[in-house]
């Protein structure tokens, strides 16, 4: 249950940053290439699954531990919905992409389109908040209906779902 | 063209054999194949955002399905199963489509064109054309679903909200705590 063999450690340590940096590539173009704020995070995500499935559960709640996910996974939502209502503030409708208007940047750059960019980051980080806080649910449900501290509460009915 | 109905093939195969396998973790990786199977046919009908979607997503479930599957003591099905009955649904089911394939083939565009396509008017051809000029995004897809479509990523992001509000609140651990100091 702490993890698996030294192989498998050693291999997922190495490959764990490729795959965050491909999820931040990932989200950080996706008004340019393939690609966005979705796939970006559930990516952020996986890579964090990679570390709880080499690493076992610990590991990973001691460097992302639940209540700052849960507090990245509301970050997201609200800045999302800020920005919206930003575009009601100042361009006069909801989600109107009100920077493009000032500052239309250079097509093909890095920095352009506006308020899409912003997005990406916002709802790549809320994607990968939420289904990193599914996973962590799921694992500690595990945990926890097979320790006796539990029992009482899981032999009935909660037998049969797990 | 005849590389979507191989896939096609391949996928419904894979289907069958995961109503009808016994072992669990035979069904979790032919459930695998199907995601992938339409994640490559995403990719050849050039549509490459859906493609690293779904092969993502794909990826990440299969891993809960996995860990769910090995974690049960029971990984094998136990029981007779109805074959004959399957097949014949299956086939009654193929034969409704092809025929429903057949009747509106007069009305269908040609495969991979979009709807309404021949509408000069029509919501595709203005974002093709006006996405570039006004969200200045070269990723025409994320022009559309963050720029004049930007509500239905509002209510996506809500969605997966409330779903992770809910996953989290059934499934976290307090609450038995409290459910069990009473009797304690």
């Amino acid at each position: 249950m702490s993890g698996m063999t030294v192989i498998v450690k050693t291999v997922s340590s190495w490959v764990k940053v490729l795959i965050f940096l491909f999820g931040i590539y990932i989200i950080l173009f996706g008004h340019l290439t393939p690609g966005g704020g979705f796939a970006g995070g559930v990516i952020l995500a996986s890579s964090y699954v990679l570390l709880m499935l080499a690493f076992g559960r610990k590991l990973v709640e001691e460097n992302l531990p639940l209540p700052l996910a849960s507090r990245l996974d509301c970050l997201g939502a609200f800045l999302f919905v800020l920005l919206a209502i930003l575009g009601l503030l100042v361009g006069g409708v909801f989600f109107v992409n009100f920077l493009y208007a000032k500052y239309p940047g250079q097509t093909g750059h890095l920095v352009s389109a506006g308020t899409i960019p912003l997005s990406n980051i916002f709802i790549g980080l809320k994607v990968g908040a939420s289904l990193f806080l599914v996973i962590l649910a799921l694992s500690m449900f595990r945990h926890d209906s097979k320790s006796p501290a539990a029992k009482p509460l899981t032999d009935g009915s909660g037998q049969a779902g797990e | 063209m005849i590389i979507f109905y191989a896939l096609l093939v391949f996928m419904i195969i894979a289907a069958i054999i995961a109503v009808e396998t016994k072992n669990l973790l035979s069904a979790v990786i032919c459930v695998g194949a199907i995601g992938f199977g339409g994640s490559l046919m995403f990719l050849f009908l050039r549509a490459p955002d859906i493609a690293i979607t779904q092969i993502v997503v794909e990826v990440l479930a299969l891993i809960i399905l996995i860990r769910a599957a090995i974690s049960r003591d029971l990984t094998f099905i136990s029981g007779d199963r109805e074959f004959f009955g399957m097949v014949v649904s299956v086939v009654v089911i193929f034969v409704i489509f092809v025929a429903g394939i057949r009747v509106f083939d007069a009305a269908m565009p040609e495969f991979g064109v979009p709807a309404f396509s021949y509408l000069p008017q029509a919501a595709s051809n203005v974002y093709v054309e006006q996405g570039l000029r006004d969200t200045g995004a070269t990723n025409l897809v994320s022009s559309v679903y963050l720029d004049y479509r930007a509500y239905d990523t509002l209510g996506e992001a809500t969605v997966l909200f409330t779903a992770i509000l809910g996953a989290m609140a059934i499934l976290r651990g307090k609450s038995r705590k409290l459910v069990e100091e009473p009797d304690a």
